[in-house]
């Protein structure tokens, strides 16, 4: 059987599901908190799940397990970052963020600040991360849907339509389902990724009669890489990689509570403590989905090629998981192989789909909530006038979105994840933490914070390797550029490829010092009220009753 | 449907109800026992991931070290951070809805009859 007729089959199903899904939705979404918040009526389960599938981007899915089939442990190290960040969410932000807030992150912020300078500037963090988030995407999208179609990355024709592809269906879910849809489709997400993985881990373990410790040492002696299973293999290499790793995990363990399509998760369930509820779901999922990852690199390193000039290697681990799928399941060639390729092929399909609609929801909610409504329409846009906005925002962000991500195709920009998480650890969780937290903070602090780290960390990626200088050398001994810029540009001075180490920091300076220097008297009554509200529970939005 | 503060005229409105709530003792006691948990809890968990961190980067010998069969101590610091990570979850859990959520309840409902709001906080499903 053709593997790749039944992958696209597939394809095509998960798109048919999905927009199922979004138009029953949009039948039950009838005011502004069914479609920025799904009715504020989903389960502590149900929105763990829809955080699970919001979180585990195909960069989690494909990326992580074939950062370990390449580089062995510090492949599993870098999942664990993203999974410890949890606890941030846990402990400081989801329960007091869904008594305080309504739609947005600004809501927060403006809770207590003045609307439109606090508003602004967290729309435009918002949209920015937003942004470089979604690009990464779709970028990786264009080019893994080929990958698992067979078609020809040389064609920029296909490659083309597939990006428009994948933007017109993220708009769809969006303008039509709303929060509603585009949650469903992440539970829905969720639950195949769950299973698909699952079942690859499972075929793996029994090849090794599930001894971990037996698929370890095959994965060593397979990968023939001298120290495997140790650390530093691929951030161990010199002082500079050290620090560049360190800061790294910084920037995921304080980012992933900054994360704007993150946060509005929080405004889809009932209280507080079923925002509680659905971060504890949350990291059973997370948790368990990344203990699964650990298995499928490694497993994929023990059976297949990964040396140089493999389809691992050359998609840079990438297609390991799908690849190994197809192992487990008699190899190329065969039924089951070919079943099981393309089953999972169709898993990382419909793991995309529901990241970039999250994203897009959020940024284009912020858009005409903070942007439109408060800033320009200064509170007085009727539900009806916001949502229309929103719709046109979605629109226009997947326009733009694909507009950039169709030129950016065959850039280096996998950096962007990275520094979507460093903007948000560095301007967005200063301000919230400051803003539950600290009663004198105040607009100046809240503005200077979220502007001051958004900019140091655009400024020093901007001058990072990542963006000029880095290159590789290819097995043909040839010299490539492994930046956003061709070779022979080079005009990076800071050392590092993540700027959190620096850029953190500076967050929570600029914080401090603009409430410092500001004359502006802090809100202490103001401040009393979010306190309360936000410990209790005491006046926060209730749940729509349909 | 949703309640009546508009997100425009929010920071001029001011609910007196709210100071007296957060004057009293109740909310002290909810307030201090929510920041004794989640305070030092994270800064414990933030430490024990940069730990791990260093000692991956800067003590490489030590993490090779093989515990059992092919699982060094690299692995072992590395699901413990997994294991540790559920296990904060699961005491927090167990914490707020004992220590926690009594309290508040108490507290929204005294806001739901003084202010004469519904507030949806303290309801159940």
């Amino acid at each position: 059987m053709d593997h790749q007729v039944l992958t696209a089959a597939l394809f095509l199903a998960v798109v048919a599901l999905t927009l199922f899904i979004t138009i029953r939705a949009s039948r039950q979404t009838s005011g502004a908190a069914d479609f920025y918040a799904g009715g504020r009526s989903f389960s502590g389960f149900q929105n763990g799940l829809a955080i699970g599938g919001d979180y585990m981007s195909a960069a989690s899915f494909l990326g992580i397990s074939g950062a370990i089939a390449l580089a062995g442990y510090d492949g599993f190290l870098y999942s664990i970052g993203f999974l410890v960040a949890w606890l941030v969410a846990l402990l400081l932000v989801a329960e007091m963020l869904r008594n305080s807030g309504r739609y947005t992150m600004a809501d927060q912020l403006a809770y207590r600040m003045k609307q439109r300078p606090v508003r602004t500037a967290a729309a435009t963090s918002t949209v920015v991360v937003s942004i470089f988030y979604l690009l990464a995407q779709m970028v990786g999208a264009g080019s893994l849907v080929v990958l698992l179609l067979g078609i020809d990355k040389e064609n920029t024709l296909a490659v083309s339509a597939v990006i428009a592809g994948v933007g017109a269906l993220m708009i769809v879910y969006v303008t039509v389902g709303g929060m509603k849809g585009t949650t469903w489709v992440q539970i829905v997400k969720a639950v195949l990724l769950m299973v698909g993985s699952a079942l690859i881990v499972v075929l793996v373990l029994a090849k090794f009669d599930f001894n971990l410790s037996e698929l370890l040492g095959a994965a060593a002696n397979n990968s023939g890489k001298e120290g495997f299973l140790e650390p530093g293999l691929k951030y161990g290499i010199d002082l500079t990689h050290k620090l560049d790793f360190l800061s790294l995990g910084l920037a995921l363990v304080l980012g992933t509570a900054g994360l704007p399509h993150i946060l509005v998760r929080f405004y889809t369930v009932p209280t507080s403590r079923d925002a509680r509820k659905s971060v504890l779901w949350a990291i059973g999922l997370i948790g368990v989905f990344y203990l699964f990852t650990l298995v499928l690199g490694f497993g994929a390193a023990a059976l297949l090629n990964t040396g140089v000039g493999s389809d691992v290697a050359s998609s840079e681990g990438n297609l390991a998981s799908p690849l190994l799928a197809e192992a487990v399941g008699g190899g190329a060639g065969s039924t089951g192989g070919a079943i099981l390729l393309a089953l999972i092929s169709a898993v990382a399909f419909a793991t995309i789909l529901a990241v970039v609609a999250g994203l897009t929801l959020t940024s284009s909610t912020s858009v005409a909530h903070d942007i439109y409504n408060s800033v320009i329409r200064k509170g007085q846009a009727t539900e009806a006038e916001e949502i229309r906005v929103t719709r046109y925002a979605a629109a226009g962000l997947g326009i733009v979105a694909i507009l950039l991500a169709i030129p950016a195709r065959n850039l280096n920009i996998a950096f962007l994840v990275a520094l979507a998480f460093a903007v948000a650890a560095s301007a967005n969780l200063p301000s919230i933490v400051y803003n539950m937290f600290w009663k004198r903070f105040n607009t100046r602090g809240a503005t200077w914070s979220i502007y001051g780290g958004l900019i140091s960390a655009i400024t020093l990626v901007f001058f990072s390797p990542v963006v000029s200088g880095k290159t590789a050398v290819t097995p043909d001994g040839e010299t490539i550029s492994k930046a956003l810029f061709p070779l022979g540009v080079d005009f990076h001075w800071f050392p590092l490829e993540n700027p959190g180490l620096l850029s953190i920091p500076l967050g929570f300076f600029f914080g401090w010092l603009g409430t410092v220097t500001s004359k502006e008297p802090a809100a202490e009554e103001r401040f009393t009220e979010l306190e309360v509200r936000a410990l209790t529970g005491a006046g926060a939005e209730q749940a729509v009753q349909h | 449907m949703t309640s009546d503060i508009s997100p425009h005229d929010m920071a001029a409105r001011h609910d007196p109800v709210y100071d007296e709530l957060h004057a009293s003792p109740e909310f002290a006691e909810l307030k201090r026992r929510y920041r004794g948990f989640a305070f030092p809890a994270t800064a414990a968990f933030l430490v024990w991931y940069l730990t791990y961190v260093v000692l991956s980067m800067w003590a490489t010998d030590f993490m090779s070290t093989k515990v059992v069969g092919n699982i060094n101590v690299a692995l072992v610091l590395g699901l413990l951070q997994f294991a540790t990570t559920f296990l904060l979850a699961w005491l927090y859990s167990g914490y707020s809805t004992k220590k926690l959520d009594p309290l508040a309840r108490e507290l929204d409902d005294r806001f739901v009859s003084l202010a004469g709001k519904a507030s949806h906080g303290r309801s159940e499903h």
